[in-house]
Formats: C-alpha cells, structure tokens, sequence
C-alpha cells in the first residue's frame, strides 16, 4: 500500500503540473482593470493541489498516513480478477454503444453479467436483459423526449419499428 | 393578516378536485424523475411546461411545483439506495444516506429524507410567508464579495472538520475546482483547460460526471473489491411498524439535522444564483460541524440526511423568493417556471406581490399541498424502494451499472462524458484505497461555477485588493469564521503537540 500510495501522489502530482501548465495558456496574474485572468483560478489551485501531493508523498515515505502502515496489497489476485470482469464488461458495454446502439449495448452487458458473472438461470438472465432496455427506452424516447444513441445504421429498421409504437 | 387570507385562499385553490389530482400525478412523476440519475425536476418542468397552457395558469403552476418537488424528494432515494445522487440536490444526502442502507438501515434514512424533506417544506412556507418583502432586499444586498465568502464557508466546512487526511481533503477540493473550470472562461469567453486537445472537454465537466462516476461506478467496484460480490445486497426489512418507528426514530436523532437545513436551506435558497444544492451542502457542513460526533458523519448519521434534505426542499421555496420578487431566477428549474409565467401573461418583479396577489399566494399554498401530498406519495413508495435494495447484489449491481451510464450520458448527450465518467469511477475506486476523500471534490465542482466569478468580479471592484471580503459587514464576518475553520487543524495540531510536550515534562 505505502508504494502505491506514493505512485498514486506521483501521478496527482503530474497532472498539477500539466493543468497548471494548461492554465498557462490564459493570463494567470491579475490585468489591471480586467481582474484576475482566465487562467488564474486553475492556476493557483493546482499549484496547491502540487503542494498537497508531495506532503502526501512525504507522510507516506515516513510512513505517517494509515494507508502506508499497511502491508496489504492495493489489489490481490482475486481482486484484480474481478474488477477485471466487471470493469472490462462495462468497458465493452460503452464501446459497443456507437455500433449497436445503448439499448442493444445494454442488454448485452445485462446478460454478461446476469449469466456469467451473477450465475442466474438463463430464463432470468434473459428475461431481465430484454425488458430492462425495453422499459428504458419508452421511458427515455416517449416519455421524456430524451434519445440515446441508436448505435450503428443496421440498427435503424428496428428502432423505426419501435417508434412506430411510440407516435 | 391580508397575506394570511391570501394563503388560505391559496389552499382552498390548491384543494380543487382538478388541482388535487395535477398534484398527485405531478409528485409521482416528479418522484420518478428525480430518481433517475441525469434527469432532475428541470427535465420535468421543462418537458411538461407546454402540457400546462391546457389547463389555467393557477393549475399550470401547481402541476409544475408538484414535479418540482416530487423531483426534490425523488433525489435522494436514488442517493439512499443506489448510492448514485438523482440531482445535484441529493448529493449531500448520499454520503449518510448510501452508509445508512448498506447498514441495513435504508427505511430509516428513506423515512427520514421523507420527514425532513416535508419540514423543510414547512419551514420555509413559514418563513416565506412572514418574511418575504424584507428578505427580498437582504437578498439583493448579497453581492459577488458575500456569495464567495458563504462559498469559502462551505469549503472550510469540509476542510475544518475532517478526521480525514487534510492535505488529501484539501487535494480533493481543489480537484474539483479546477475540473469546475474545465471549458470555456466565463469572463473572456476563450476555451480553457481543454485537455489534451479533446473537443469533447469545451462543454466542460458536468458535477453529474464526477457524481455518478465517483458513487455509481468507483462505490460499485469497491463495494464488489471488498465484498468480493458475496452480498444479498442490505438486509433491509419493511413493515409499518417499522416505518413508525423509524419515523419516531428520525424525530428523536435528527430534529437537529432538520433544524439547520430547514432554516440554513431557505437563505441560502433565497440568494440568487446559489440555490438548493449549495444550500444542502452547506446544511450538511453546518450540521457537521455543529455535531458533538462529527465522525459519525459519512458513516450513516440520520442528522446527516436530515440536513441536506430539509434544506433542499426549504431551498426550493427560498429560491421561489427572487424569482417573484425580483425576477431572478435561482435555479434552472425556477427559471423555467418564470418562462412559464410570462408566457401566462405575468411579469414576476416587485410588482407581482401587489399586482397579482392571488396568484403568488395560489402558487405558496400548492407548494405547500404538494409537499404534503409527496410526503404521503413517497411514504407509501418506500416497499418498492426497499424491495428494489432486497434484490440480489448480482442483479442490482448491473442495473446500477447501466443507470450510471444512460446518466451519465443523458446529462449532456454526450459519449465522451461516459468515457470521462468510467475513468472517474475506476480511479476514484483506487483513491479511495489510499483515503482520499472524494466528497469534497463533488461538493467543489457543484460549487466551482459559482465561486470563480465571484471571487473574479469581487476582486476587479476593489482593483485586486483581497481586503473586500473583510472590510462589508456581511462579507467580513461570513469571511473570518470561514478562515478560522481553515485554520481550525492547524491550531488542533500545535495544541496536541503543546499538550503532549507537556504530558512528557511531566
């Protein structure tokens, strides 16, 4: 825990500095008659948040911060496994937005995770996969006039049989 | 007297057979609404605002303040449940609320919303009611100085009371400060901090970004990290016993919680651009730092969603106040029921209160009606509510998953805010590893676009001299508590370190 405590500070630390370096690109000090820049507020706090990090660094080498008393592993194997299953399911589920649409990309992800992660019989994983899209889109598109991406142009037939339903 | 018949002519129109069942229908679908992360009472309002030149102005206003509040309460089961705030409003209420359900103790934290929500309420039509032509100039006396020093307060809050890691808290703060700012500059009109070149960071961060990637999915992946997915969700039970006994429950520990949000909600409701989430921050931190167990907080206190729910709701009638007396509307939704009334033929201003007398109080009784009315609608709610937290942990967690990110896109229809909001959520798991606390950064870019201008505008009125927050009499003071709670661990450090050179000399 203490290393990663002590990479997590570096890292902070190295996007302070990047964000303090692209408030630069707007006047960072006060323009007479125009108050202080447009660059100035970001500036500053990340410069705070850069002091912060490398008193986090140091209380974590001298091991002063509850998390660097820890021998513990940040993630151990059982643990990687599974946030690799879940988070890399949902991963996919974003990624399959733009070419089968969120509701087609939904109920995909619902059936990973109901059927192969959660271990429901396959009535269930199904059942819960199809109408859980379904109740969201009637909800989003007819009720609240809200439109989720509908993914790639295969798609469309069906999403106009759908909005046939609707108006 | 004459205002007081005018309210009770307000509730007699509010109590219209027609009027009633506007109420009804508009609380329930406001509930919903306000559940469903990324579509807050805004949506509502402005979807159905056209519905509403069906029917006359008096029972367009009350359908409308009905959805506006059955959004208000709406908020926070999503915050208590899912742990994912419906709105912004409901964001204070996530950080007891979720803790509260994960103990099993969902009923307790959803009754407790549910009563401090209809306090608030009441609170604040009270105070409405008596003072609301004297409150409307204190309100207009609130400049840029004043707004940024309540803002200042509302951050030192959280900074002065942590039993956190400060330098991390204070990390946390500036982190959403600076993802606040991400967009373009308000003042000079000019794209800023557009990372990497990404067109998709011009729009800026939304807070429902961070909020939902922070509580939906980074809480979600800790919760399957720490549990390693062997939960049945909370063990929350549901009977009316039960809710009577939570409700006597809620009044006995968390009238205090109720008490500051109901009276901190309404002013701060009341100033223009501030509003309901400010408002239920501030309350959460005022009832924090007033606690005598200020570590119980974070960890399932009633008090702290008691606090942030009566002020929201109070806030909500607050905000009412510059819109009817003013014209200024405090929130995006009041600015979308002032459109409402001038399309209905009334100009909100200082005249309105002696002009259209009827109206104004009408709209005060129904607010009141339709808080009544959510209460009951969202008491007899709450089964649904626990029986969705009963649900296996292997069915809730995927449909949380997916609520996240139709939220998290329906915010600003925008993909690159999903992506944003995975990358949030996967490293807000890993920072919570390390005790950083994410609160303050939600609370920071809720209150970000507020308090740049005015720091910005408060400093070109006194030509760059940070003297302005101290030397206005409302500003100064609001201004010196806020330092000393900055500089309240600094002075705990040095004594405990004086205390315990002195424990050793002993």
């Amino acid at each position: 825990m203490r290393r990663g405590e002590i990479i997590t500070a570096g890292i902070l630390a190295v996007m302070s500095i990047y964000m303090m370096w692209k408030s630069t690109e707007l006047d960072i000090f006060y323009i007479k008659g125009e108050g202080p820049g447009g660059g100035a507020w970001p500036f500053w706090l990340s410069g705070i948040m850069l002091i912060c990090t490398v008193i986090i660094a140091v209380n974590a080498v001298r091991r002063v911060s509850p998390p660097s008393q820890s021998d513990e592993p940040v993630l151990d194997a059982e643990g990687r496994k599974m946030i690799l299953q879940v988070f890399g399911g949902i991963f996919v589920f974003v990624a399959l937005v733009g070419i089968v649409s969120m509701y087609g990309a939904m109920l995909l992800f619902l059936f990973y995770y109901l059927w192969f992660l959660g271990r429901h019989s396959l009535k269930l994983s199904l059942a819960i996969s199809i109408l859980t899209p379904t109740a969201f889109f009637f909800f989003f598109e007819a009720l609240m006039r809200v439109t989720l991406p509908k993914g790639m142009s295969f798609t469309e037939p069906f999403f106009n049989w759908l909005n046939t339903i609707i108006y | 007297m004459e205002i007081l018949a005018h309210l009770s002519e307000g509730f007699v129109e509010a109590l219209w057979p027609i009027n009633l069942a506007l109420i009804t229908i508009g609380v329930t679908l406001g509930l919903f609404i306000g559940m469903m992360p990324g579509l807050g009472s805004v949506n509502g309002v402005a979807i159905l605002l056209p519905i509403t030149f069906l029917v006359p102005p008096t029972s367009a206003i009350i359908f409308l303040a009905a959805i506006y509040y059955g959004a208000m309460y709406g908020g926070a089961i999503s915050s208590i449940t899912l742990g994912i705030p419906g709105a912004s409003t409901a964001v204070a209420t996530t950080f007891d609320g979720r803790p509260l359900a994960m103990k099993g103790r969902a009923s307790l934290a959803l009754v407790t919303a549910a009563i401090a929500s209809f306090v608030g309420g009441t609170v604040s039509i009270i105070l409405f009611t008596m003072f609301a032509p004297p409150l409307a100039s204190v309100a207009l006396s609130f400049g840029s100085p004043e707004i940024f020093a309540l803002m200042l307060l509302a951050f030192a809050t959280f900074v002065g009371l942590g039993g956190d890691d400060i330098p991390k808290t204070v990390l946390s703060i500036c982190l959403g400060l600076v993802f606040a700012a991400v967009g373009f500059d308000e003042i000079s009109g000019e794209p800023r901090l557009v990372f990497f070149n990404i067109s998709g960071f011009l729009h800026g961060i939304n807070f429902l970004v961070l909020a939902i990637g922070v509580y939906g999915i980074g809480e979600m992946l800790w919760t399957i990290d720490t549990t390693r997915g062997k939960i049945t969700s909370t063990e929350a039970k549901m009977s009316i016993s039960g809710v009577i006994a939570d409700a006597r429950e809620c009044v006995s520990k968390a009238w205090k919680g109720m008490s500051i949000g109901s009276l901190l909600g309404f002013f701060v409701g009341i100033l223009p651009a501030a509003g309901a989430t400010p408002g239920s921050l501030m309350a959460y931190g005022v009832s924090k730092l007033t606690s005598r167990d200020p570590d119980s907080y974070g960890k399932g206190n009633p008090d702290g969603v008691a606090a942030p729910e009566s002020a929201n709701n109070s806030a909500s009638t607050g905000s009412m106040l510059p819109m009817l007396t003013l014209g200024i509307p405090g929130s995006p939704t009041t600015a979308i029921l002032l459109g409402g009334m001038v399309i209905w033929g009334l100009t909100p201003g200082p005249r309105l209160f002696s002009d259209q007398p009827e109206f104004v109080w009408s709209l005060i009784g129904s607010f009141y009606v339709s808080n009544f009315f959510a209460l009951v609608i969202n008491l007899s709610f709450i089964p649904l509510f626990i029986w969705m937290l009963r649900m296996p942990f292997t069915i809730l967690a995927p449909m949380i998953f997916v609520l996240s990110i139709v939220g998290g896109y329906a915010a600003t229809n925008d993909m690159h805010d999903v992506w944003l909001m995975l990358g949030f959520g996967l490293s807000a798991f890993f920072l919570r590893k390390f005790d950083y606390p994410l609160a303050p950064a939600v609370l920071a870019i809720v209150l970000g676009p507020i308090a740049e201008p005015t720091l910005r505008q408060s400093l070109l009125l006194s030509s760059g001299d940070p003297m302005i927050f101290l030397n206005r009499p409302i500003a100064g003071p609001i201004t010196v508590i806020a330092v000393i709670l900055i500089l309240l661990p600094a002075f705990k450090l040095i004594y405990d370190k004086f205390r315990g050179a002195g424990v050793k000399s002993a």
